[in-house]
């Protein structure tokens, strides 16, 4: 990836988020590593929530925060906007430190500013559709007419057009989460924050949130914050991720790092499963044409299928089926190097082969 | 009478005496000082009471049955309506003095569920709000809802006087209990995770009372008022006994006179009075979904009006 200095739109630095009286004795107990989990459970009658969590999101950028339940990953997004103080630690959102703000200047941050998905919809259920989507306007003092318009647009946006009127109790669990979208959306905030807001819904519509939510995101190019705790959807939607286990950020980085490497037993447990057609990129599995030529002696490269560097295996496979020849990887006019089938297919199965062994393909 | 030198240490009962019976008569002394101060109360509610009262004895009984008709119509629908219809017209003929009775009895307790209102919704609120101040209310509530009417009937005559007003009050301690209970558990009850959603999208405080949380516990508090209500109209027998006028003034004097047939006309009165009540009460709870999804607004007769201006429009 080019290094650029990217800016960063929310900043979180050493979230620490304990709850229970002796919070700040815990702290410093866990830190200096005096006390287990479970001992500043029984001991000090705390509950580590989030420890230590430091992250920056940049602008436009989807980050995904993938952990199992219970592990802290809804009580750091909470931080953001400050639905939960931290124990310990700050959020920056555009360079302002949101953990000093007073009432007023917060709540104009969370109505124009950020908006925020929940996990269980939290419709307002004796308002209709229109209604909770121009929630956050109407808060804000809004005109009424504007008000409509703009909730207009946003369900539009989510294709709920023609059910404005309705009350959420009229909608299916899928329609309710479009309506929760397009109140995030509504009031055009920069950032949004996304509380597993697709896993209480069935795959199908799950798949279809999502692709509305992926090609709303590519439109409106928002921050945002997405948590679940799903690997593939993270995968799916995510430009870097970040593994959350017991209050703790395991590893942050994209999702080709975290499949292709991951940093622990924990996160590499995780990503066995995980299909990586559509992640790893031809340059993983490659061999120079040099050591290819060694093993498999001079080849005529004018016949070969030709991919590029960046393709991932998926595209690596359409164009091994239907020939016997390698695919030959350019980068422009250099070639980069040999995809053999046996590495692709290791590549597939997520093994290293830098084709050593194999005596090639005839 | 326990002998004075002789302690028994298994029943130290009888030989203690706090005379706390007679020390508490000075709240009957206490009662009659501030008489004074109580007057603008006093003044206040009696004209309330009689303004309503008034009013409703002013309206020809026919018109005044069409009114409560209309109002059970738009509040509760049409079954409801007819249902209110028959019971007031059965009312009505119990026996010639009965309709007055009734709306006397009728604007008693009005007086005591808008005072119950006025008193009871902050209350509520606030202990929705804070645990403490629940802490604090529910012996008080309990006292009040426990606590024999004649006990509390001296002091209040003593204060305020016989009459209207002091009926109201004896109502209000009465029936004020569970508004609070049911408000506060409203409050209470309302889906958290909304209620978070509504400060994440920067509502203030307020707005999260008025535009949430209110709105969302809106049943449980129309449940309160309804047992107000209902109880309200279980104290009238015993508030006549401080010269209240109305239905519950006839039972008491049929009692008296062991007339069983006024009794039961009466009596009868009063359950027919509390029957319509709790019919229209209970329409006030039926949820958006159960209208049909219109606003109150546009069903019932305020319905017909509005569609039949859209017509012509």
């Amino acid at each position: 990836m080019v290094t650029q200095p990217q800016e960063a739109v929310i900043r979180c630095e050493g979230i620490w988020k304990v709850f229970g009286a002796k919070a700040k004795e815990a702290i410093s107990a866990v830190k200096s590593g005096q006390l287990t989990k479970t001992q500043i459970r029984d001991d000090l009658d705390c509950i580590v929530g989030v420890r230590d969590a430091t992250f920056d999101v940049g602008r436009g950028e989807i980050f995904c925060i993938m952990g199992l339940s219970g592990s802290g990953k809804s009580t750091l997004i909470r931080h953001i906007n400050r639905l939960i103080e931290p124990t310990d630690g700050a959020v920056y959102i555009e360079g302002r430190n949101v953990n000093t703000m007073g009432a007023k200047e917060l709540r104009q941050l969370r109505a124009e500013k950020i908006g925020m998905v929940f996990q269980s919809m939290a419709l307002m259920p004796h308002r209709n559709v229109r209604d909770n989507v121009a929630f956050a306007l109407e808060v804000r003092g809004v005109a009424e007419g504007k008000r409509r318009e703009v909730a207009r647009q946003a369900i539009e946006a989510v294709e709920l057009t023609g059910w404005d009127l309705k009350y959420p109790d009229e909608l299916s669990g899928g329609m309710q989460q479009r309506v929760g979208l397009a109140r995030a959306i509504a009031a055009n905030p920069s950032i949004l924050l996304m509380d597993e807001p697709f896993s209480a819904l069935d795959p199908l519509i799950r798949r279809q949130l999502q692709g509305t939510f992926m090609q709303l995101s590519a439109e409106l190019h928002k921050t945002t914050v997405f948590i679940t705790h799903d690997l593939d959807e993270a995968i799916r939607i995510g430009d870097r991720i970040a593994i959350m286990k017991d209050g703790v950020l395991v590893q942050v980085g994209t999702p080709e790092e975290i499949v292709t490497n991951p940093a622990d037993d924990y996160v590499a447990q995780f990503v066995g499963g995980i299909s990586k057609l559509d992640l790893v990129t031809a340059v993983k599995v490659m061999q120079p044409l040099e050591r290819y030529r060694r093993t498999n002696g001079s080849a005529d490269t004018a016949n070969w299928p030709v991919a590029r560097p960046d393709d991932k295996l998926n595209t690596l496979v359409d164009l091994s089926i239907g020939t016997d020849h390698p695919i030959l990887v350019k980068d422009g006019d250099v070639v980069a190097g040999v995809v053999t089938k046996d590495s692709l297919l290791r590549g597939i199965q997520g093994r290293e082969d830098h084709g050593l062994a194999n005596g090639g393909i005839n | 009478m326990a002998d004075e030198n002789s302690f028994d240490w298994l029943n130290p009962f009888v030989s203690v005496d706090l005379d706390l019976a007679n020390r508490s008569d000075g709240i009957k002394q206490w009662a009659i000082e501030n008489r004074e101060a109580i007057q603008p109360f006093k003044i206040f509610l009696d004209g309330l009471i009689q303004s309503i009262e008034r009013a409703f004895l002013a309206t020809p009984p026919l018109v005044m049955l069409a009114l409560i008709v209309l109002i059970a119509w738009q509040a509760a629908g049409r079954r409801t309506a007819i249902y209110v219809a028959i019971a007031l017209t059965v009312l009505g003929f119990l026996s010639p003095e009965a309709w007055s009775l009734a709306m006397t009895t009728l604007a008693i307790v009005m007086g005591a569920v808008i005072l119950s209102v006025i008193i009871g919704l902050p209350l509520g609120i606030l202990a929705g709000k804070s645990d403490r101040f629940e802490a604090v209310l529910r012996p008080i509530l309990d006292t009040m809802q426990t606590i024999p009417a004649f006990v509390y009937l001296v002091p209040v005559v003593m204060l305020i006087g016989i009459g209207n007003v002091s009926g109201v009050l004896v109502t209000v301690i009465f029936a004020l209990a569970p508004l609070i209970r049911l408000t506060s558990l409203g409050i209470r009850t309302v889906n958290p995770s909304v209620v978070e959603a509504a400060r994440a999208f920067g509502a203030t405080p307020s707005q999260i009372m008025f535009k949430v949380e209110l709105p969302m516990a809106t049943p449980t508090i129309f449940a309160g008022l309804n047992q107000t209500i209902m109880l309200s109209l279980s104290m009238v027998v015993i508030a006549s006994m401080i010269s209240v006028r109305g239905l519950g003034n006839e039972v008491l004097r049929a009692m008296g006179r062991l007339d069983a047939g006024k009794a039961l006309v009466g009596g009868l009165g009063i359950v027919i009075l509390a029957v319509v009540l709790d019919r229209i009460t209970q329409g006030l709870n039926r949820s958006g979904r159960e209208r049909g999804h219109r606003h109150w607004w546009q069903t019932g007769p305020l319905g017909l009006i509005a569609n039949l201006f859209h017509k012509h429009a």
